[in-house]
């Protein structure tokens, strides 16, 4: 399901949360609202865990992460680390990466399988994202723009990009990442998709100005409306039992 | 190196970025279709990501822009005010006046960020007062979409008369400046060269109403510029002496608006061509002693004098012409025609401001006395490359004349010439082509005539035809003035007869085609070209 919100009257969402399918991190803000959406969403099933990366509030921009694990630029504290690490479930690991390029989250674009990183990242970066994530890595630009972490959005369900990727580009995408893409817009007009929104298998949450039909485009191409989290986990299950004594 | 593997690596999925860069395979980019954020429907990618029937209804870009005006016309003289003061002439859905529409919404286009792109009007009939504009105008809304949307401009036309006609409306007679030209002589000639300089320089286009005086003529103007503005022309063609003044007309004490009534008197130079001059001593020596007696050649704004005898000439210009104020001795009225016996050419050809003369000296006779007596003159001429024995030319009769010019007696011992020749006379070949019309004919200004009966009739037609002759035979003359062809002119038979010399006339090179002096015209069509 969808849901949209605002974080302090701004609807960029995105920029000020992290969503996996693992665990969720908030940025602290001056109300308790924000972190109370998340919670009432998610608190039963993944950790809603505040934090700040760097002393700043941007933390769904600078960092980047999956189930598997969780990447933090070079300016994160050591504070900050101990407290994600210990906020974090176990096999999430957390991992701090000096890279030139510290928005990790504006560079960095993945989902539990494949990630599409700016050109520009460095070579070891590259390797720190296969290993602690678990992904391939792409390279790959989005309707012209390097900032791929920015521009587009996907889950292992569904993803959506800029509203100017050609239909090419498009059907490279999805080749690439396996899963269904489509062009569009979110927070009425906006092109920065990851800004303005923050998805997982199950859920997502969007800027409050994201109008009916981006918000129907969005649950259709994420496929959220069935969605539950215990669906997967009863996918899980059954394929984890395979007779009934 | 390996940036470069990397580059051809990305090629091969044909990725849009790379392939900017020149001389790299690029794949047909198809834009993809998004849906419209509010609406839903399917639409190319924009700016707004908005279809224009969302945008539109969310943005009015024709918000807080002009759309009723109102333009300030004059039914008199279908003319429309530019403030602050000024009218224009400007016809309904022309050019002009859309172009004077739009300078008016300008100022507000400009605070709106607005930018025009383009305008056309919509049809009111004529008597609606109403001028109707459609305006297309473009906007930058949101974040760099730009939006193109045209709307109706009503421009209310309210009737209000200009100051000129209702001014002309209270008193058509009603003058602001006047200038009266004098000239102090007893024919018109310098008239009627002025009149033709002022038709082809068009500088009494402005004349509310010209009157035709003894002695002058006087010019109305409804403005004192122009009043001005005609006299400083006068003062560029003629030698000239003037003084303005002004009365009083009224007076508004609340505003201090004060209304006069300008006049200026210009009084031209009693000097005309071929006059015979006695200079004063003082201005003669100062001219470098030039010999007192002397022919004036050329009147322009200074006047061209020669000494016969000595092929020395100067100039005058206005302001030393009126501090010395000298008469002429005799004027061309007093010409006297002689025939020539014997010419011997003294020195050789003289070219003076353009005229070419010859120092010769001459034996003639008199007219009157030729065949009846013997009375011989021997006279110095400067006429010398034009004479031979035989011709026939005009000039003073200095041993017949009786003159007490004033000047004459403060030469002492001075020795007058017995005659003075002026200029070759072509009247015998002229008895020949007497009443045949003229190739070309000139115009004239509308003149009202002082109808006392003081204007003797004959005495104009034949000082016409002598100026008309004058203009024949001087190309200088022709100088400065529009001859047009005469229509009714038939080349005759007899012209292909020559008989000795050719009289002189104006080469159909000169004459002006395409002027139509027809019944028909306008009093406006005579005063401009």
């Amino acid at each position: 399901m969808a849901t949209r919100l605002q974080f302090e009257n701004n609807c960029e969402v995105g920029v000020f949360s992290k969503l996996t399918n693992a665990y969720c991190l908030v940025a602290i803000g001056g109300s308790e609202n924000f972190y109370s959406v998340f919670e009432s969403e998610l608190a039963d099933v993944i950790p809603v865990v505040k934090t700040s990366i760097g002393g700043t509030r941007i933390i769904g921009r600078l960092c980047a992460g999956n189930k598997n694990g969780l990447l933090l630029p070079h300016t994160t504290t050591d504070q900050e680390l101990q407290h994600l690490r210990n906020s974090l479930p176990d096999q999430v690991v957390v991992q701090r990466v000096d890279e030139r390029l510290s928005a990790l989250g504006n560079c960095i674009a993945c989902n539990d399988h494949v990630a599409l990183t700016h050109t520009d990242l460095d070579r070891e970066t590259e390797e720190m994202i296969a290993d602690v994530l678990g992904v391939e890595v792409f390279r790959q630009t989005i309707a012209g723009n390097i900032l791929v972490g920015s521009y587009c959005a996907f889950s292992n369900r569904g993803g959506l990009v800029h509203p100017h990727t050609s239909i090419e580009d498009l059907d490279e995408l999805s080749t690439l990442l396996q899963v269904p893409l489509v062009a569009g817009t979110v927070n009425r007009g906006s092109e920065v998709i990851a800004a303005g929104m923050t998805v997982n298998d199950w859920t997502a949450f969007c800027g409050s100005d994201t109008t009916a039909t981006e918000l129907s485009v969005i649950e259709s191409v994420f496929k959220l409306r069935e969605a539950q989290p215990s669906a997967i986990v009863d996918e899980m299950r059954k394929s984890l039992i395979d007779t009934y004594v | 190196m390996a940036w470069g593997y990397i580059l051809g690596f990305n090629n091969m999925f044909g990725s849009s970025g790379m392939a900017e860069e020149s001389g790299m395979f690029r794949v047909h980019q198809t834009i993809g279709s998004v849906l419209c954020c509010k609406c839903g429907i399917p639409m190319q990618p924009n700016a707004a990501n908005m279809c224009v029937k969302c945008l539109r209804s969310e943005v009015d870009i024709t918000e807080g822009l002009l759309k009723r005006l109102v333009l300030v016309h004059c039914p008199e003289c279908e003319s429309y005010l530019q403030p602050p003061r000024s009218w224009v002439k400007l016809q309904l859905e022309s050019k002009e006046l859309l172009t004077f529409c739009l300078k008016k919404l300008q100022k507000n286009l400009n605070s709106n960020k607005v930018r025009l792109v383009h305008a056309e009007f919509i049809w009111t009939e004529p008597h609606s007062r109403r001028v109707k504009v459609k305006v297309r105008v473009q906007k930058e809304v949101l974040n760099g979409a730009i939006l193109e949307q045209s709307y109706p401009v009503e421009y209310v036309q309210q009737e209000h008369m200009c100051e000129s006609c209702s001014r002309v409306q209270a008193n058509p007679d009603q003058w602001v400046a006047a200038v009266q030209l004098r000239q102090h002589v007893s024919h018109r000639r310098t008239f009627f060269y002025l009149e033709q300089l002022i038709l082809k320089h068009g500088a009494a286009a402005s004349a509310i109403r010209i009157k035709q005086m003894e002695q002058g003529i006087d010019f109305f103007f409804s403005n004192r510029s122009h009043g001005v503005k005609f006299v400083e022309f006068i003062g560029k063609v003629a030698p000239v002496r003037s003084r303005h003044d002004r009365q009083l007309v009224s007076h508004d004490p609340k505003s201090n608006n004060y209304n006069y009534k300008y006049t200026f008197s210009v009084e031209l130079s009693p000097i005309c061509r071929e006059d015979l001059i006695c200079l004063p001593p003082k201005l003669a020596v100062s001219l470098g002693n030039i010999g007192p007696i002397v022919i004036c050649t050329k009147v322009t704004n200074s006047i061209a004098l020669l000494d016969p005898f000595t092929l020395r000439h100067c100039f005058l210009d206005a302001d030393q012409y009126w501090r010395a104020s000298f008469k002429s001795l005799l004027t061309s009225r007093q010409l006297v025609e002689y025939i020539v016996l014997d010419v011997e050419v003294v020195s050789s050809e003289v070219t003076i401001g353009g005229t070419k003369y010859r120092l010769a000296d001459a034996q003639i006779a008199r007219l009157s006395d030729f065949g009846k007596n013997d009375t011989i003159f021997n006279v110095k001429t400067h006429l010398g490359h034009l004479l031979n024995p035989g011709d026939y030319a005009l000039g003073y009769d200095l041993y017949g004349a009786n003159s007490n010019d004033m000047e004459l007696d403060k030469y002492k011992g001075l020795v007058l010439p017995e005659a003075v020749l002026i200029k070759k006379s072509y009247e015998e070949k002229r008895q020949k082509k007497r009443g045949k019309p003229r190739a070309w004919k000139l115009k004239s200004l509308e003149m009202e005539v002082d109808d006392k009966g003081r204007v003797d009739q004959d005495k104009m037609l034949s000082e016409y035809e002598q100026f008309l002759k004058d203009l024949e035979e001087n190309p200088d003359m022709r100088f400065n003035i529009s001859l047009y062809r005469n229509k009714e002119y038939q080349p005759s038979e007899m012209a292909s007869v020559t008989d000795g010399d050719e009289l002189p006339s104006v080469p159909l090179e000169e004459l002006l085609a395409d002027l139509d002096l027809s019944e028909n015209e306008d009093e406006e069509d005579n005063m401009t070209e």
